[in-house]
Protein backbone atom coordinates (compact mmCIF):
# COMPACT_ATOMS: atom_id res chain seq x y z
CA UNK A 1 0.00 0.00 0.00
CA UNK A 2 2.87 2.32 0.73
CA UNK A 3 4.63 1.66 -2.50
CA UNK A 4 2.21 3.55 -4.70
CA UNK A 5 1.93 6.58 -2.43
CA UNK A 6 2.16 9.80 -4.42
CA UNK A 7 4.97 12.17 -3.46
CA UNK A 8 4.61 15.81 -4.22
CA UNK A 9 8.01 17.10 -3.31
CA UNK A 10 11.57 16.42 -2.35
CA UNK A 11 12.14 16.89 1.40
CA UNK A 12 15.76 15.90 1.81
CA UNK A 13 18.38 15.77 -0.87
CA UNK A 14 21.95 14.59 -0.39
CA UNK A 15 24.44 14.96 -3.19
CA UNK A 16 27.82 13.23 -3.04
CA UNK A 17 28.05 13.62 0.73
CA UNK A 18 31.33 12.74 2.38
CA UNK A 19 32.16 12.83 6.08
CA UNK A 20 35.50 12.11 7.65
CA UNK A 21 36.64 12.11 11.25
CA UNK A 22 40.35 12.81 11.01
CA UNK A 23 41.79 10.10 8.77
CA UNK A 24 38.69 7.97 8.94
CA UNK A 25 36.18 8.45 6.15
CA UNK A 26 32.81 7.34 7.52
CA UNK A 27 30.56 8.48 4.68
CA UNK A 28 32.05 7.89 1.27
CA UNK A 29 29.88 9.71 -1.24
CA UNK A 30 26.18 9.32 -0.71
CA UNK A 31 23.43 10.47 -3.04
CA UNK A 32 19.98 10.22 -1.56
CA UNK A 33 16.63 11.82 -2.23
CA UNK A 34 13.82 11.56 0.28
CA UNK A 35 10.33 12.58 -0.79
CA UNK A 36 7.87 14.41 1.38
CA UNK A 37 5.86 11.84 3.33
CA UNK A 38 8.28 9.04 2.64
CA UNK A 39 9.41 6.70 5.42
CA UNK A 40 12.95 5.54 4.86
CA UNK A 41 14.62 2.93 6.99
CA UNK A 42 18.39 2.78 7.12
CA UNK A 43 19.92 -0.53 8.07
CA UNK A 44 23.45 -1.83 8.23
CA UNK A 45 25.95 -3.16 10.71
CA UNK A 46 27.53 -0.89 13.29
CA UNK A 47 30.26 1.24 11.81
CA UNK A 48 28.57 1.31 8.42
CA UNK A 49 27.99 5.06 8.79
CA UNK A 50 24.20 4.95 9.09
CA UNK A 51 23.97 7.01 12.31
CA UNK A 52 26.50 9.52 11.02
CA UNK A 53 24.48 9.91 7.83
CA UNK A 54 21.38 10.64 9.89
CA UNK A 55 23.21 13.14 12.11
CA UNK A 56 24.44 15.03 9.05
CA UNK A 57 20.86 15.84 8.06
CA UNK A 58 20.33 18.11 11.07
CA UNK A 59 23.90 19.32 11.27
CA UNK A 60 24.87 17.44 14.43
CA UNK A 61 27.74 16.40 12.18
CA UNK A 62 29.14 18.83 9.67
CA UNK A 63 29.75 17.18 6.31
CA UNK A 64 33.24 17.26 4.86
CA UNK A 65 32.09 17.71 1.26
CA UNK A 66 28.97 17.40 -0.83
CA UNK A 67 25.61 19.03 -0.49
CA UNK A 68 22.54 18.59 1.68
CA UNK A 69 19.26 20.37 0.97
CA UNK A 70 16.39 20.14 3.42
CA UNK A 71 12.99 21.50 2.42
CA UNK A 72 14.65 23.52 -0.37
CA UNK A 73 17.08 25.15 2.05
CA UNK A 74 20.77 24.36 1.56
CA UNK A 75 22.53 23.19 4.72
CA UNK A 76 25.58 25.36 4.18
CA UNK A 77 27.61 27.65 6.41
CA UNK A 78 24.82 30.19 6.62
CA UNK A 79 23.83 30.28 10.28
CA UNK A 80 20.25 31.30 9.59
CA UNK A 81 19.85 28.33 7.24
CA UNK A 82 21.30 25.94 9.83
CA UNK A 83 19.01 27.30 12.54
CA UNK A 84 16.02 27.06 10.24
CA UNK A 85 16.76 23.46 9.32
CA UNK A 86 17.32 22.47 12.96
CA UNK A 87 13.85 23.76 13.77
CA UNK A 88 12.32 21.80 10.91
CA UNK A 89 14.08 18.53 11.60
CA UNK A 90 13.11 16.56 14.70
CA UNK A 91 15.44 14.01 16.19
CA UNK A 92 14.94 11.04 18.47
CA UNK A 93 18.06 9.57 20.04
CA UNK A 94 19.03 6.08 21.05
CA UNK A 95 19.63 7.25 24.64
CA UNK A 96 16.42 9.37 24.71
CA UNK A 97 18.33 12.39 26.06
CA UNK A 98 15.38 13.80 27.96
CA UNK A 99 16.23 16.76 30.18
CA UNK A 100 16.41 15.22 33.68
CA UNK A 101 15.61 18.43 35.54
CA UNK A 102 12.30 18.91 33.75
CA UNK A 103 9.02 17.04 33.95
CA UNK A 104 7.69 15.16 30.94
CA UNK A 105 5.50 18.15 30.10
CA UNK A 106 8.32 20.67 30.50
CA UNK A 107 10.55 18.54 28.28
CA UNK A 108 7.96 18.90 25.55
CA UNK A 109 7.12 22.57 26.03
CA UNK A 110 10.55 24.13 26.56
CA UNK A 111 11.49 24.41 22.88
CA UNK A 112 8.12 25.55 21.46
CA UNK A 113 7.92 28.23 24.16
CA UNK A 114 11.48 29.51 23.96
CA UNK A 115 12.53 28.71 20.39
CA UNK A 116 9.27 29.24 18.54
CA UNK A 117 8.05 31.84 21.09
CA UNK A 118 4.59 30.39 21.13
CA UNK A 119 2.18 31.19 23.98
CA UNK A 120 2.78 28.99 27.00
CA UNK A 121 -0.79 27.99 27.59
CA UNK A 122 -1.37 26.92 24.02
CA UNK A 123 1.88 24.94 23.98
CA UNK A 124 0.99 23.19 27.23
CA UNK A 125 -2.41 22.16 25.92
CA UNK A 126 -0.83 20.80 22.81
CA UNK A 127 1.85 18.99 24.86
CA UNK A 128 -0.86 17.33 26.92
CA UNK A 129 -2.42 16.12 23.68
CA UNK A 130 0.91 14.82 22.44
CA UNK A 131 1.39 12.95 25.72
CA UNK A 132 -2.02 11.43 25.22
CA UNK A 133 -1.03 10.42 21.73
CA UNK A 134 2.01 8.53 23.03
CA UNK A 135 -0.09 7.04 25.83
CA UNK A 136 1.44 8.96 28.73
CA UNK A 137 -1.12 11.59 29.60
CA UNK A 138 -1.00 10.65 33.28
CA UNK A 139 2.79 11.07 33.40
CA UNK A 140 2.96 14.74 32.52
CA UNK A 141 4.30 15.84 35.88
CA UNK A 142 6.76 12.97 36.25
CA UNK A 143 10.51 13.40 35.95
CA UNK A 144 12.39 11.25 33.42
CA UNK A 145 14.16 9.16 36.06
CA UNK A 146 10.84 7.82 37.29
CA UNK A 147 9.87 6.66 33.79
CA UNK A 148 10.84 3.41 32.10
CA UNK A 149 13.06 3.52 29.03
CA UNK A 150 10.08 2.97 26.77
CA UNK A 151 8.15 5.78 28.43
CA UNK A 152 11.15 8.09 28.21
CA UNK A 153 11.52 7.40 24.51
CA UNK A 154 7.82 8.08 23.95
CA UNK A 155 8.16 11.43 25.73
CA UNK A 156 11.21 12.13 23.54
CA UNK A 157 9.11 11.47 20.44
CA UNK A 158 6.40 13.80 21.73
CA UNK A 159 9.07 16.42 22.45
CA UNK A 160 10.31 16.27 18.86
CA UNK A 161 6.76 16.37 17.46
CA UNK A 162 5.93 19.48 19.49
CA UNK A 163 8.18 21.50 17.19
CA UNK A 164 5.97 20.50 14.23
CA UNK A 165 8.96 19.18 12.30
CA UNK A 166 8.79 18.51 8.60
CA UNK A 167 11.15 15.56 8.94
CA UNK A 168 11.73 13.22 11.87
CA UNK A 169 15.03 11.41 12.30
CA UNK A 170 15.18 8.34 14.54
CA UNK A 171 18.63 7.13 15.54
CA UNK A 172 18.21 3.52 16.67
CA UNK A 173 15.24 4.50 18.81
CA UNK A 174 14.76 1.07 20.37
CA UNK A 175 18.34 -0.15 20.70
CA UNK A 176 18.74 0.96 24.32
CA UNK A 177 15.46 -0.57 25.43
CA UNK A 178 14.69 -3.81 27.22
CA UNK A 179 13.07 -6.18 24.71
CA UNK A 180 9.64 -5.98 26.33
CA UNK A 181 9.58 -2.18 25.91
CA UNK A 182 10.46 -2.12 22.22
CA UNK A 183 6.91 -2.75 21.04
CA UNK A 184 5.32 0.28 22.70
CA UNK A 185 7.88 2.62 21.13
CA UNK A 186 7.62 1.08 17.67
CA UNK A 187 3.86 1.42 17.87
CA UNK A 188 4.18 5.16 18.46
CA UNK A 189 6.67 5.54 15.62
CA UNK A 190 4.33 3.63 13.35
CA UNK A 191 1.49 5.96 14.31
CA UNK A 192 3.61 8.99 13.41
CA UNK A 193 4.49 7.39 10.09
CA UNK A 194 0.85 6.70 9.30
CA UNK A 195 0.05 10.36 9.80
CA UNK A 196 2.21 11.15 6.82
CA UNK A 197 5.39 12.37 8.53
CA UNK A 198 8.56 12.24 6.48
CA UNK A 199 10.86 9.98 8.45
CA UNK A 200 14.32 8.49 8.36
CA UNK A 201 14.69 5.63 10.81
CA UNK A 202 18.02 4.01 11.56
CA UNK A 203 17.05 0.67 13.02
CA UNK A 204 17.94 -2.93 13.71
CA UNK A 205 14.28 -3.93 13.77
CA UNK A 206 13.90 -5.66 10.44
CA UNK A 207 10.23 -6.44 10.90
CA UNK A 208 9.54 -2.81 11.66
CA UNK A 209 11.46 -1.73 8.56
CA UNK A 210 9.54 -4.26 6.48
CA UNK A 211 6.13 -3.16 7.73
CA UNK A 212 6.47 0.59 8.17
CA UNK A 213 9.15 1.81 5.78
CA UNK A 214 8.43 2.65 2.17
CA UNK A 215 12.04 2.23 1.30
CA UNK A 216 14.97 0.48 2.91
CA UNK A 217 18.52 1.64 2.49
CA UNK A 218 21.27 -0.80 3.32
CA UNK A 219 24.57 0.82 4.16
CA UNK A 220 27.92 -0.87 4.27
CA UNK A 221 31.30 0.71 4.71
CA UNK A 222 30.09 4.31 4.27
CA UNK A 223 28.16 3.65 1.05
CA UNK A 224 24.64 2.75 0.07
CA UNK A 225 25.08 -0.88 -0.88
CA UNK A 226 21.50 -1.61 -1.81
CA UNK A 227 18.14 0.12 -1.63
CA UNK A 228 14.58 -0.25 -2.77
CA UNK A 229 11.03 -0.96 -1.71
CA UNK A 230 11.23 -2.27 1.84
CA UNK A 231 9.67 -5.69 1.36
CA UNK A 232 11.56 -6.43 -1.83
CA UNK A 233 14.94 -5.49 -0.44
CA UNK A 234 14.47 -7.39 2.78
CA UNK A 235 12.84 -10.48 1.33
CA UNK A 236 14.90 -10.67 -1.81
CA UNK A 237 18.33 -9.12 -1.13
CA UNK A 238 20.59 -8.84 -4.17
CA UNK A 239 24.03 -8.19 -2.72
CA UNK A 240 26.09 -10.71 -0.76
CA UNK A 241 26.69 -8.15 1.98
CA UNK A 242 22.99 -7.59 2.58
CA UNK A 243 22.32 -11.32 2.46
CA UNK A 244 25.01 -11.86 5.07
CA UNK A 245 23.70 -8.97 7.19
CA UNK A 246 20.11 -10.21 7.10
CA UNK A 247 21.23 -13.73 7.83
CA UNK A 248 22.89 -12.52 11.02
CA UNK A 249 20.24 -10.16 12.24
CA UNK A 250 17.21 -12.36 11.62
CA UNK A 251 18.62 -15.26 13.60
CA UNK B 1 40.84 32.12 85.97
CA UNK B 2 38.49 32.22 83.03
CA UNK B 3 35.62 34.62 83.41
CA UNK B 4 33.11 34.49 80.60
CA UNK B 5 30.81 36.97 82.34
CA UNK B 6 33.25 39.59 81.09
CA UNK B 7 32.12 38.93 77.56
CA UNK B 8 28.46 39.55 78.36
CA UNK B 9 28.89 43.32 78.49
CA UNK B 10 30.41 43.25 75.03
CA UNK B 11 27.91 40.89 73.45
CA UNK B 12 25.90 43.59 71.63
CA UNK B 13 29.10 44.77 69.95
CA UNK B 14 30.11 41.25 69.09
CA UNK B 15 26.70 40.52 67.63
CA UNK B 16 26.97 43.66 65.54
CA UNK B 17 30.40 42.55 64.37
CA UNK B 18 29.01 39.12 63.50
CA UNK B 19 26.46 40.88 61.33
CA UNK B 20 29.31 42.68 59.54
CA UNK B 21 31.05 39.34 59.01
CA UNK B 22 27.86 37.89 57.57
CA UNK B 23 27.43 40.88 55.29
CA UNK B 24 30.97 40.60 53.91
CA UNK B 25 30.51 36.87 53.35
CA UNK B 26 27.19 37.13 51.56
CA UNK B 27 28.16 40.07 49.38
CA UNK B 28 31.53 38.62 48.40
CA UNK B 29 29.96 35.23 47.71
CA UNK B 30 27.45 36.98 45.44
CA UNK B 31 30.30 38.74 43.59
CA UNK B 32 32.11 35.40 43.34
CA UNK B 33 29.08 33.54 42.01
CA UNK B 34 28.42 36.08 39.25
CA UNK B 35 32.02 36.81 38.28
CA UNK B 36 32.82 33.10 38.54
CA UNK B 37 30.09 32.29 36.03
CA UNK B 38 31.50 34.83 33.59
CA UNK B 39 35.01 33.37 33.94
CA UNK B 40 33.68 29.82 33.55
CA UNK B 41 31.78 30.74 30.38
CA UNK B 42 34.86 32.47 28.97
CA UNK B 43 36.98 29.44 29.77
CA UNK B 44 34.67 26.93 28.04
CA UNK B 45 34.06 29.16 25.03
CA UNK B 46 35.49 28.23 21.66
CA UNK B 47 36.93 31.68 21.10
CA UNK B 48 40.67 31.61 21.92
CA UNK B 49 40.86 35.22 23.18
CA UNK B 50 38.16 34.50 25.78
CA UNK B 51 39.91 31.35 26.92
CA UNK B 52 43.18 33.28 27.30
CA UNK B 53 41.48 35.97 29.37
CA UNK B 54 39.98 33.34 31.68
CA UNK B 55 43.27 31.48 32.02
CA UNK B 56 45.13 34.71 32.78
CA UNK B 57 42.62 35.57 35.49
CA UNK B 58 42.88 32.13 37.07
CA UNK B 59 46.66 32.21 36.88
CA UNK B 60 46.96 35.57 38.67
CA UNK B 61 44.26 35.08 41.28
CA UNK B 62 45.07 31.52 42.25
CA UNK B 63 48.79 32.14 42.09
CA UNK B 64 48.96 35.01 44.57
CA UNK B 65 47.94 35.25 48.25
CA UNK B 66 44.51 36.68 48.92
CA UNK B 67 46.00 39.04 51.47
CA UNK B 68 48.28 40.57 48.83
CA UNK B 69 45.25 41.06 46.58
CA UNK B 70 43.34 42.67 49.43
CA UNK B 71 46.18 45.05 50.28
CA UNK B 72 46.63 46.00 46.63
CA UNK B 73 42.94 46.86 46.39
CA UNK B 74 42.66 48.72 49.70
CA UNK B 75 46.08 50.36 50.06
CA UNK B 76 47.25 50.24 46.43
CA UNK B 77 44.29 51.57 44.45
CA UNK B 78 44.16 54.98 46.22
CA UNK B 79 47.60 55.63 44.73
CA UNK B 80 45.99 55.69 41.28
CA UNK B 81 42.99 57.63 42.50
CA UNK B 82 40.57 54.82 43.32
CA UNK B 83 39.53 54.94 46.95
CA UNK B 84 37.31 52.23 48.33
CA UNK B 85 35.81 51.99 51.80
CA UNK B 86 37.30 49.14 53.87
CA UNK B 87 34.05 47.20 53.52
CA UNK B 88 33.91 47.59 49.72
CA UNK B 89 37.58 46.72 49.37
CA UNK B 90 37.07 43.54 51.41
CA UNK B 91 33.99 42.48 49.43
CA UNK B 92 35.71 43.16 46.10
CA UNK B 93 38.93 41.36 47.05
CA UNK B 94 37.19 38.33 48.53
CA UNK B 95 34.75 38.20 45.61
CA UNK B 96 37.45 38.43 42.95
CA UNK B 97 39.41 35.75 44.72
CA UNK B 98 36.47 33.41 45.17
CA UNK B 99 35.43 33.88 41.53
CA UNK B 100 38.54 32.00 40.42
CA UNK B 101 37.67 28.96 42.49
CA UNK B 102 33.95 29.18 41.78
CA UNK B 103 34.66 29.38 38.04
CA UNK B 104 36.41 26.03 38.25
CA UNK B 105 33.51 24.55 40.20
CA UNK B 106 31.03 25.73 37.56
CA UNK B 107 33.28 24.47 34.79
CA UNK B 108 33.41 21.03 36.36
CA UNK B 109 29.63 21.06 36.59
CA UNK B 110 29.21 22.17 32.99
CA UNK B 111 31.67 19.53 31.74
CA UNK B 112 29.71 16.85 33.57
CA UNK B 113 26.64 17.44 31.40
CA UNK B 114 26.54 14.76 28.72
CA UNK B 115 26.96 15.58 25.05
CA UNK B 116 23.56 13.96 24.49
CA UNK B 117 21.87 16.76 26.46
CA UNK B 118 23.49 19.38 24.28
CA UNK B 119 22.64 17.50 21.08
CA UNK B 120 19.02 17.11 22.19
CA UNK B 121 18.79 20.85 22.87
CA UNK B 122 20.47 21.63 19.55
CA UNK B 123 18.13 19.35 17.63
CA UNK B 124 15.20 21.26 19.16
CA UNK B 125 16.58 24.42 17.62
CA UNK B 126 17.98 25.92 20.79
CA UNK B 127 20.87 28.31 20.26
CA UNK B 128 23.86 28.69 22.57
CA UNK B 129 22.31 31.12 25.05
CA UNK B 130 19.04 29.23 25.40
CA UNK B 131 20.87 25.92 25.69
CA UNK B 132 23.04 27.28 28.46
CA UNK B 133 20.19 28.98 30.30
CA UNK B 134 17.60 26.21 30.14
CA UNK B 135 19.53 22.96 29.85
CA UNK B 136 23.20 23.14 30.77
CA UNK B 137 23.41 25.63 33.64
CA UNK B 138 20.44 24.37 35.68
CA UNK B 139 21.94 20.89 35.61
CA UNK B 140 25.50 22.11 36.13
CA UNK B 141 24.42 24.21 39.08
CA UNK B 142 22.80 21.20 40.69
CA UNK B 143 26.03 19.25 40.38
CA UNK B 144 27.99 22.23 41.70
CA UNK B 145 25.97 22.99 44.81
CA UNK B 146 27.95 20.86 47.28
CA UNK B 147 31.25 22.41 46.16
CA UNK B 148 29.77 25.90 46.07
CA UNK B 149 28.52 25.41 49.63
CA UNK B 150 31.98 24.40 50.68
CA UNK B 151 33.33 27.54 49.05
CA UNK B 152 30.73 29.72 50.81
CA UNK B 153 31.77 28.32 54.17
CA UNK B 154 35.41 28.97 53.38
CA UNK B 155 34.55 32.54 52.48
CA UNK B 156 32.75 33.03 55.75
CA UNK B 157 35.97 32.17 57.51
CA UNK B 158 38.15 34.11 55.06
CA UNK B 159 36.07 37.20 55.78
CA UNK B 160 38.19 37.55 58.95
CA UNK B 161 40.96 38.84 56.67
CA UNK B 162 38.92 42.02 56.36
CA UNK B 163 40.08 42.89 59.88
CA UNK B 164 43.46 43.64 58.30
CA UNK B 165 41.97 46.51 56.29
CA UNK B 166 40.23 47.95 59.37
CA UNK B 167 36.75 46.48 58.87
CA UNK B 168 35.14 46.07 62.29
CA UNK B 169 34.11 42.48 61.74
CA UNK B 170 33.94 39.71 64.29
CA UNK B 171 37.64 38.90 64.61
CA UNK B 172 38.74 42.54 64.73
CA UNK B 173 36.26 43.40 67.47
CA UNK B 174 37.09 40.30 69.49
CA UNK B 175 40.78 41.08 69.21
CA UNK B 176 40.19 44.59 70.48
CA UNK B 177 38.21 43.52 73.56
CA UNK B 178 40.40 40.51 74.25
CA UNK B 179 43.45 42.72 74.47
CA UNK B 180 41.87 45.50 76.50
CA UNK B 181 40.45 43.02 79.05
CA UNK B 182 43.37 40.64 78.91
CA UNK B 183 40.80 37.87 78.34
CA UNK B 184 41.99 36.18 75.17
CA UNK B 185 40.50 32.76 75.71
CA UNK B 186 37.09 34.17 76.64
CA UNK B 187 36.70 36.49 73.68
CA UNK B 188 38.24 34.18 71.08
CA UNK B 189 36.16 31.21 72.24
CA UNK B 190 33.01 33.32 71.92
CA UNK B 191 34.17 34.58 68.53
CA UNK B 192 34.78 30.99 67.41
CA UNK B 193 31.31 30.07 68.66
CA UNK B 194 29.78 32.84 66.56
CA UNK B 195 31.68 31.66 63.47
CA UNK B 196 30.53 28.13 64.19
CA UNK B 197 26.96 29.30 64.52
CA UNK B 198 27.14 31.03 61.13
CA UNK B 199 28.74 28.07 59.35
CA UNK B 200 26.15 25.75 60.91
CA UNK B 201 23.32 27.91 59.63
CA UNK B 202 25.00 28.06 56.20
CA UNK B 203 25.33 24.29 56.11
CA UNK B 204 21.70 23.85 57.06
CA UNK B 205 20.50 26.21 54.34
CA UNK B 206 22.78 24.57 51.78
CA UNK B 207 21.42 21.14 52.55
CA UNK B 208 17.95 22.46 51.97
CA UNK B 209 18.95 24.05 48.68
CA UNK B 210 20.64 20.84 47.59
CA UNK B 211 17.54 18.82 48.32
CA UNK B 212 15.38 21.32 46.51
CA UNK B 213 17.57 21.29 43.40
CA UNK B 214 17.79 17.53 43.25
CA UNK B 215 14.34 17.07 41.69
CA UNK B 216 14.48 14.52 38.92
CA UNK B 217 18.07 13.69 39.73
CA UNK B 218 19.43 10.68 37.96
Amino acid sequence: MDTDRQYSDVMVEMIDVHKRFGDLEVIKGIDLTIQTGEVVSVIGSSGSGKSTLLRCINHLEKITSGKIIVDKIPLDDNKANIAHIKREVGMVFQQFNLFPHMTALENITVAPIHVLKRPKKQVEEEAAMLLKKVGLEEKKNDYPKTLSGGQQQRVAIARALAMHPKVMLFDEPTSALDPELVGEVLQVIRKVAEEGMTMVVVTHEMNFAKEVADRVIFMANGRIEEQGIAKEVLLNPQSDKLRAFLGHSSS
Amino acid sequence: MLDFSLVVDYLPFMIEATWVTLKISILSTAVGLILGLVIALLKISTIPVFVHIANFYLWIIRGTPMLVQLFLIYYGLPQIGIELTPMTAAVVALGINAAAYIAEIYRGGIMSISQGQIEAAESLGMGYVLRMRKIVLPQALRVSVPSLGNQAIMMLKDSSLASLVTVSELLMVSQRYAASNYAFIEFYVVAAAFYLLLTTIFTFILNRVEKRLSVGEV
